[in-house]
């Protein structure tokens, strides 16, 4: 009777709960109609009279014309650099180098609004994540080797360490700010002067953080910004710099190892990877599923180190498999100024192509697809977040580099099969272990060829950590101390 | 209603067999994931429409030593009509009192369609013979309740003794028929996500209508965590059975705010199927106030004076 009566009052279930739109407000950025090189501590016009249009991938819409700078630019920027660093930089007090790090840190924090709003606005990654992961670790970063920059003879022990001189820094467009930070922060901390190349396509977090440089009054010329495409990294490699570090495509990568053979300039690569997330079926299942989540969709899965290949353990494969689609249906791709978007827009035009391009391949060669309902802006360069089953080690998904929201899953049965499958990839940049057992951590973690090995969680980055490659995926560590030694080199101390 | 499983009672090891895989919960990713949810910037008439829900969700409490019938009437005929400036403001769902004051507030009520639900079970603590549990639960069913509030037996469960826990449960359902049945876990004395979970399983395979976090006794209680926690138990059960087991945060939920964040999570945990008052409660004394200033504030663009609201 009473549960008749209770059906009877039954409340119906709505229908729908739309989020009301919630975009971050534009007006904090202001953009210059045309930018200049930044070198010598002033934006200048390049002598190659050449500029190209940065845009909006989410809207298609320009934003700014940036110099495309020439060979005879990036040597005016390296001589400026090499100008800073003979008068006065490499003999600063390294507790003056420590003080501009620091500053340069805390207005990074002060402007972050700004910053991430522009770093959305430029890149399409969600401002959820230019908010509350790229702008804190930029900061986090300064603040870091700020820290070191007078306690160098400390981390390096009878080693003496000496500045370089000039670093040649050439970025990727998945982390602009980001990646600068990795970049300049331990270079200046070590003592050396800079010329940085952002991103063709995401240039301008880094001539706004020239603005972050001034307010700093960091001396001129200390650091030397210069924008343009590939041909501009190129002429930065050929040119008079004693360092190169380069962070990119391992087939880039490549093309510069070779250039820089039998020069005597020092090089650190940071490349692609093919990551392993393994799942194991003792693993806490729904924090899992967030962490794949996270390992492949984050930041649109344009994440060198992004978990873009499953292995899930064949016992927990179907429930594993049923949550992940389920989760996916609640992903919300679209704006990436709306602060409620998980998924932004592809960065370019070209990158979706080669996204399509591998995705009809895995259709091709058999896979499984799935990709939830979604319904993607009409502009800008979008792409579905997929999952594709009934993958084989064989196929180009399992091997090639996405760099997209696209996840390949793989199944094994034991933990050496999962081993012998993670490492089998010319990469080896990064790895995921989810299981609740410590032991199996400590023994996977021995045997997995990565540079970074994460447990229970995934992409989880700090300046204290250091992050490089095994394999193609590079060579040399940024972060912690570690990363200082690349930029530095040492005379041995006898008797010390 | 749902059955508890035809399982044979004082069986002390059963859990795994006879529940949906217990599995594990990893503390620091299921509070990222909470807090992640809680960013959801919920805005304009999305916002009012998570606030109307909450009023129509909620329980309103009071459960004091010092509750008489005067405060109850005055509680009960607030559950009725949230808002008296405002028609438009729906009921709540039910009052949640001490068996002494059930026929009180049954009659303030009257036939409004707000229910009346009582704790039982020595509440809050637990900790007395099954068998006066069981008399005390029948009685207040019999005092007309429409829901009852039982607590577990946190001795028992933390003790490892986890086939005595449920089997309390078991013959507490049995005792109270076809009432509505919501289980307290009392999460803050649990300890950790990993008994939360199990103490979620426990409670719904004994035959628990809701799983509810806490008796609002305790300092720490309904937080987002733990409700994803007790969420993603309910979902695991559902995706194996098909069952449909309803959740009721209780204790900490003091403002609109917390309340849209909660909604949030139970939006993109169990999806719209969970969004009605039939499978989601708030325990709440004074979220009430709180969520119809935000409403007027919604509606008319202006915050207004906690003299303009009515207290009970």
């Amino acid at each position: 009777m009473a549960e008749l009566e209770q059906r009877g009052e039954r409340t119906p279930a709505p229908t729908a709960w739309e989020y009301a739109s919630a975009p971050e407000s534009r007006e904090i950025v202001k953009l210059e109609e045309r930018y200049g090189l930044f070198v010598g501590g002033e934006f200048i016009a390049p002598r190659s009279d050449e500029y190209y249009t940065t845009i909006n991938p989410a809207t298609e819409e320009p934003l700014a014309e940036l110099p495309q700078a020439g060979p005879e630019d990036v040597a005016f920027a390296v001589e400026a650099a090499r100008d800073a660093f003979a008068n006065g930089w490499s003999a600063a007090a390294p507790a003056e180098r420590a003080k501009y790090l620091y500053r340069i840190a805390r207005i990074l924090q002060e402007r972050s609004r700004e910053f991430a709003v522009l770093e959305s606005l430029n890149g399409g990654k969600p401002i959820r994540e230019s908010r509350d992961v790229d702008l804190p670790l930029a900061a986090a970063h300064f603040f870091y080797y700020a820290g070191w920059a007078d306690k160098l003879e400390y981390a390096f022990p009878h080693r003496r360490p000496q500045p370089l001189g000039v670093a040649g820094q050439i970025i990727p467009w998945n982390f602009p700010l980001l990646m600068l930070a990795w970049k300049i922060a331990p270079a200046l901390a070590a003592g050396n002067t800079v010329v940085l190349k952002p991103a063709e396509t995401t240039p301008l977090t880094a001539l706004l953080f020239c603005d972050v440089l001034r307010q700093a009054e960091l001396p001129p010329g200390v650091v030397n910004i210069v924008t343009g495409d590939g041909a501009t990294g190129a002429a930065l490699v050929k040119s008079d710099v004693d360092k190169i570090a380069f962070t990119g495509s391992t087939e880039v990568g490549k093309a510069i190892q070779r250039e820089l053979a039998g020069t005597g300039k020092k090089l650190t690569l940071e490349l692609g990877g093919k990551a392993a997330n393994i799942i194991f079926d003792d693993c806490a299942l729904d924090q899992a599923v967030e962490g794949i989540v996270n390992g492949i969709y984050f930041n649109q899965g344009h994440v060198c180190c992004a978990g873009s290949r499953l292995l899930v353990q064949e016992s927990i494969y179907e429930p594993l498999i049923e949550k992940l689609k389920r989760r996916l249906k609640t992903l919300r791709v679209g704006d990436p100024l709306d602060k409620n978007t998980d998924l932004g827009a592809i960065n370019s035009r070209q990158q979706l192509e080669k996204i399509e391009e591998l995705v009809a391949a895995g259709k091709e060669e058999g896979a499984e697809i799935y990709q939830p309902p979604c319904r993607l802006p009409e502009k800008g360069y979008w792409f579905v977040p997929t999952v594709f089953t009934n993958v084989a080690q064989s196929y180009r998904i399992a091997q090639e580099e996405i760099f997209g929201p696209v996840l390949s899953v793989l199944t094994f049965r034991t933990p050496d099969e999962a081993v012998e499958k993670a490492n089998n990839t010319p990469y080896g940049l990064s790895a995921g272990v989810w299981t609740e057992k410590g032991s199996r951590i400590l023994w996977m973690a021995q045997r997995l060829e990565a540079g970074v090995i994460w447990a229970n969680t995934y992409n989880r980055f700090d300046p204290a950590s250091p992050f490089g490659g095994y394999k193609e995926s590079g060579f040399g560590r940024e972060g912690g101390r570690h990363g200082l030694e690349p930029y530095l080199e040492f005379a041995e101390v006898s008797g010390g | 209603m749902a059955q508890a499983p035809a399982l044979p009672t004082g069986f002390e090891l059963p859990l795994e067999p006879r529940l949906p895989r217990i599995g594990s919960v990893d503390q620091v990713a299921v509070e990222a994931r909470a807090t992640d949810l809680s960013r959801r910037s919920i805005k304009r008439e999305a916002k009012l429409f998570a606030l109307d829900l909450a009023v129509r969700m909620m329980d309103l409490t009071t459960l004091e030593g010092a509750d008489t019938p005067g405060k109850v009437a005055a509680l009960a005929s607030k559950a009725v009509r949230p808002d008296p400036a405002d028609a438009s403001v729906p009921s709540v769902a039910a009052v949640c009192v001490y068996p002494n004051l059930v026929q009180t507030a049954k009659e303030r009520v009257a036939d409004s369609g707000v229910k009346v639900a009582s704790v039982a079970t020595a509440f809050p603590s637990g900790q007395s013979p099954t068998d006066l549990k069981v008399a005390e639960a029948r009685r207040v069913v019999e005092l007309g309740a429409d829901e009852v509030d039982m607590v577990i037996d946190r001795g028992a469960f933390l003790a490892g003794r986890y086939a005595k826990v449920y089997d309390e449960i078991v013959q507490i359902k049995e005792a109270v028929g076809d009432t509505h049945l919501k289980v307290i876990l009392e999460v803050g004395e649990l300890g950790t996500y990993d008994n939360v979970r199990r103490a979620s399983l426990l409670a719904i395979a004994a035959g628990a209508d809701f799983i509810k976090t806490s008796t609002g006794k305790l300092s720490s209680s309904a937080t987002l965590p733990v409700t994803l926690v007790m969420l993603e138990a309910i979902r695991d059960v559902y995706e194996e059975t098909g069952r449909r087991v309803g959740m009721k945060p209780a204790g900490g939920i003091r403002n609109a705010k917390q309340a849209v964040q909660t909604l949030v999570i139970v939006h993109e945990t169990l999806g719209l199927d969970w969004l009605t008052p039939d499978l989601f409660r708030f325990g709440a004394s004074s979220l009430l106030n709180d969520v119809l200033m935000q409403i007027r504030k919604e509606k008319t663009g202006r915050y207004q004076s906690p003299d303009y609201f009515t207290l009970d």
